[in-house]
């Protein structure tokens, strides 16, 4: 697994560019994912890699295509200082799992070893021999990812038709 | 403990008689919003969940003004999907191209937001109803999905910013000015996960127009919403518009906020944005000079009639610079036909402009204006993000109408008191 590593207010333009959102299949999405800084991205991203970065992750935009295309690419989860909040809740309702750590986010470097367990939020870099603790989620947005996302939870529960 | 306006309609559309801060709330809506990009994306979800029905066919908008009239094949067919879903659930407010505006100014104009209504939509600038008193905020598409299938959606009850307006404006100082003071103060991520809450003596000058650019850039701060107090001018504005029952909210007296921002409006200049942050800002003297290829005008921060009149001012008699391209975008055919009935229209072409149907097209780079490498825009839109209205090498400076008419006149950026 490989980390890539990016810095405060990375917008929804830069994760999708708008120019792309005219075709939202995940595979087109995926391609073109992080282009307008970092044209590499697409192309050596792997399944279970994690994407680390500063604050106010995913500002702008509401387009869902932002974390649809971060999780089509195969990232594994998102570890930001803050995230922008229509990233933030798209992310949830998505079930792409997202963990807001400025400690982690300032600490873990581009190649280290790094585990997470989503349970508890403890994020670990073998690497540097650290662990952190992500702010765990409220119970009512664990269970909208436990369920798969939030239409599967409101199905669920019997509320959507 | 007092509540902030945010939070009472929060409160009353949760069934609660009181919400506090970090709460989570599911909360009743009045109206559910997309367009053409993001409506696509929510019917796909909702269509994979296997949903079957919608809460109301009457408070879902479906507005198709992003890539219309429609750029190319791919835009076309989502615009079709767009179309078929409502069709299949007979919805009232579905706006296609000829009678469609850019959604934010489209929305208030047809009467389907009013104060202490809880909204949302898959566009981050929903915030814009915000002018009218109302809860608004910009989700996802799944969010939409959610919203027309239940009529509910899920909020962290935000804590709040109070942002008291004091003082009198100075001529050519809007409310492009004072939300981009704003930013410039505050920061992009300066009102995260928390409400924008005007107030103060400097609320009463400000027109609607003013009041819904204001609203409609708290996105750009971060904010979940921005918030007016209800005022005459808000009813004057409502009146014929929405003859539903509505319900203004003030905030209560001991309402509790996270801090105090005070802008006072007789000290603010015109004001822009440089690349690439809405937060980057410069008062119009500290950027005069920077040579521009571009202007547009219009969106649905700047795209309304007001908007439309102080570029027409500034323009009238004059030519746009040689080697400058200027571009104006009523956000609405009503606001198109007033343009039209006022000479505003005629203005503008006799100017050198080129005048468009409504469409957001290039405040996102979709079409009606996309930039080259390493040219620069100045543009009465939101966002100055990298590689938003082009490549990554082209530029986009935030501005006002008054700014962007002057600077379409000189060819750089231009104070509007000395064209």
């Amino acid at each position: 697994m490989n980390v890539y590593k990016y810095g405060d207010n990375v917008d929804t333009d830069v994760i999708i560019p708008a120019r792309y959102l005219n075709a939202p299949d995940e595979k087109s999405l995926a391609s073109h994912c992080m282009e307008d800084i970092d044209a590499q991205f697409s192309s050596t991203v792997e399944l279970g890699d994690i994407m680390v970065a500063g604050a106010n992750f995913g500002c702008g935009s509401s387009r869902e295509h932002a974390p649809l295309a971060i999780k089509a690419c195969g990232v594994k989860c998102v570890i930001a200082a803050s995230f922008a909040r229509i990233f933030y809740r798209n992310a949830i309702n998505i079930g792409f799992p997202i963990l807001e750590c400025p400690e982690a986010a300032a600490a873990i470097l581009p190649g280290d070893a790094v585990r997470v367990d989503f349970k508890t939020g403890v994020i670990t870099d073998e690497t540097q021999g650290r662990t952190f603790q992500a702010a765990p989620f409220p119970a009512f947005i664990d269970g909208i990812i436990e369920s798969g996302g939030l239409l599967k939870s409101l199905k669920a529960r019997g509320v959507a038709k | 403990m007092g509540m902030t306006m945010t939070q009472k309609i929060l409160a009353k559309h949760a069934g609660l008689d009181a919400v506090e801060a970090g709460q989570l709330i599911e909360a009743r809506l009045d109206l559910v919003l997309g367009n053409d990009i993001t409506t696509p994306v929510a019917i796909t979800e909702f269509d994979k969940a296997g949903l079957t029905q919608v809460f109301d066919k009457d408070k879902i908008a479906i507005i198709l003004d992003h890539y219309t009239p429609c750029k190319d094949i791919k835009a076309a067919q989502l615009c079709a999907q767009a179309r078929a879903f409502a069709q299949r659930f007979d919805i009232t407010h579905f706006y296609d191209v000829g009678q469609m505006g850019v959604e934010h100014a489209l929305v208030p104009e047809k009467g389907l937001a009013a104060p202490g209504e809880a909204i949302i939509g898959a566009d981050s600038h929903t915030c814009t109803y915000g002018a009218l008193g109302a809860f608004s905020t910009g989700v996802g598409s799944t969010d939409m999905a959610a919203g027309m299938a239940t009529g509910l959606c899920w909020f962290k009850v935000p804590p709040a910013i109070k942002v008291t307006l004091k003082g009198k404006r100075k001529p050519y100082v809007g409310g492009k000015d004072v939300v981009l003071h704003l930013i410039g103060e505050i920061g992009v991520d300066g009102g995260l996960y928390q409400s924008l809450e005007f107030a103060g003596e400097g609320v009463a000058a400000l027109t609607m127009d003013d009041r819904f650019t204001i609203s409609n850039m708290a996105i750009e701060a971060g904010a979940k919403n921005g918030i007016f107090p209800v005022d005459d001018k808000t009813r004057a504005y409502l009146d014929g518009r929405v003859d539903r029952p509505w319900e203004a909210v003030e905030p209560d007296a001991d309402a509790v906020y996270d801090r105090e921002v005070v802008i006072d409006l007789s000290s603010l200049r015109p004001t822009v944005a440089l690349p690439h942050l809405p937060s980057n800002t410069r008062t119009v003297d500290e950027a005069a000079g920077i040579p521009i290829q571009q202007v547009v005008i219009g969106s649905c921060t700047n795209g309304r009639l007001k908007d439309l009149q102080e570029s027409a001012d500034i323009l009238k008699g004059k030519k746009v610079a040689r080697g400058v391209r200027c571009i104006v975008i009523p956000a609405t055919q009503q606001i198109y036909m007033d343009a039209l009935a006022q000479g505003l229209i005629q203005t503008f072409i006799e100017a050198g402009c080129a005048v468009s149907t409504p469409t957001c097209g290039p405040c996102l780079g979709g079409h009606m204006g996309v930039l080259a490498d390493g040219e620069r825009a100045v543009s009465t839109t939101n966002r100055n993000f990298v590689g938003r209205m082009g490549p990554v090498s082209s530029e986009i400076i935030l501005a006002s109408p008054a700014v962007a008419a002057a600077s379409a006149i000189t060819g750089c950026i231009t104070d509007p008191a000395k064209v």
